[in-house]
């Protein structure tokens, strides 16, 4: 082979380089999913535990649209029970500490959702 | 086997076509994420209209008190900040007769009227200008003739402050927090960047309270149907004279004036 003395480091470096997202995710700790503050004296959300971990935020955009757009500010839950549609005033009295619940995951996740400049989040915080 | 150039052109064509409806199939069934038998509901309690109207009785409202506790009543509930500059923020404010009422060409009104302050917030009009020339229909008119704003959806461009002939509409040129100084945590605030601007009490409305601005005034402003005969505002609109502002431009405001 002629010039092998550069090739193949080239090689070798080359496939270090481009294998790089997979040695590295295996090096680094697994993802582990936070543990968040969840409500005290409350045992369920308006829907099931997964699906609100999965939808919440498809939940969310629906409520602004049917409670701005259509005046429908009364959710019907699939369990029948009936819930006022409000992030303030529904999710948040129960979900009191923003810090150890929405930010903690939304954190890990890297996602950046801006609800909180407009509204307010929750005085139980501190 | 020899392909021709007609065979090749067909199993390409049949190819892209498959590709192309799993991508749309795909795509219709990842959108099915409402939970199974939720359901979206008015709720019991609130108030309906075909059109809300507001009458507000000039002559019962007479001293600064009086405007400052309905200003007060309507911005301390929803969050409106006080800005003491030519950025300021209001939903409902006063102005002299010259620069409410000006169609009226009248040269020798009586000084008391010309003197007088009068109370203005947005008309929520029939025919709204701001709703027109809304380019992301953040700001829209409900099926009851409230003229809403979205401010998820707005962008700030101020189209609306333009085409708004009441000056009703305020923009947040920064951001309004550190204006506030009790924050009510049942209302959101506003962010930099949009329009904000009187909402006829629509999420006081619907949990069955008149807006804050009606109970503030001790009677002084009345609500109600526009097309129901009955209602407080078909009533005191049948025994008084009253007036609107600028009634020929053709925006039709929901805002009536008894003088």
């Amino acid at each position: 082979m002629y010039n092998g003395k550069y090739i193949i480091p080239g090689i070798v470096i080359f496939v270090g380089l481009f294998t790089f997202p997979f040695w590295s995710n295996l090096l680094t700790p697994k993802y582990e999913r936070p543990q968040l503050a969840l409500p005290a004296g409350q045992k369920e959300c308006i829907e099931p535990a997964e699906y609100m971990r999965a939808e919440h935020m498809h939940i969310l955009d629906v409520w602004r649209d049917q409670a701005l757009r259509e005046g429908k500010r009364a959710y019907v839950a699939s369990n029948g029970k009936v819930w006022d549609i409000s992030l303030q005033n529904t999710c948040m009295k129960c979900h009191t500490n923003k810090a150890d619940f929405c930010d903690k995951c939304h954190n890990s996740n890297s996602v950046n959702p801006y609800c909180w400049d407009c509204h307010v989040a929750p005085r139980g915080n501190q | 086997m020899s392909t021709t150039r007609r065979q090749f052109l067909k199993i390409a064509g049949l190819a892209a076509f498959g590709l192309g409806t799993s991508t749309a199939l795909d795509a219709a069934t990842a959108d099915a994420k409402d939970m199974e038998g939720a359901k979206y509901d008015v709720g019991g309690k609130h108030l309906a209209a075909k059109r809300w109207a507001m009458v507000i009785d000039t002559r019962k409202l007479e001293s600064r008190e009086d405007f400052e506790r309905i200003i007060h009543a309507c911005h301390s509930i929803h969050n409106v900040p006080s800005i003491p500059t030519k950025q300021e923020i209001k939903w409902i404010w006063t102005d002299k007769y010259d620069h409410v009422f000006t169609d009226d060409m009248s040269q020798h009104l009586s000084p008391a009227v010309r003197e007088k302050d009068y109370l203005l917030l947005c008309n929520h009009c029939e025919n709204p200008p701001c709703v027109r020339v809304c380019p992301t229909k953040a700001t829209f008119k409900r099926a009851d003739g409230i003229v809403v704003m979205d401010y998820h959806r707005c962008i700030g461009c101020r189209f609306c402050m333009a085409g708004c002939p009441y000056g009703a509409r305020s923009f947040n040129f920064g951001d309004p927090r550190p204006y506030l100084k009790d924050v009510n945590p049942a209302f959101p605030t506003r962010m930099r960047g949009v329009v904000e601007k009187c909402t006829f009490c629509s999420e006081r409305l619907e949990v069955g309270l008149l807006p804050a601005c009606v109970e503030a005034s001790n009677g002084a402003i009345l609500f109600g149907d526009l097309d129901d005969p009955n209602s407080p505002v078909r009533k005191a609109l049948a025994e008084n004279f009253s007036i609107r502002r600028k009634p020929s431009i053709g925006t039709q405001p929901g805002v009536y004036y008894i003088v």
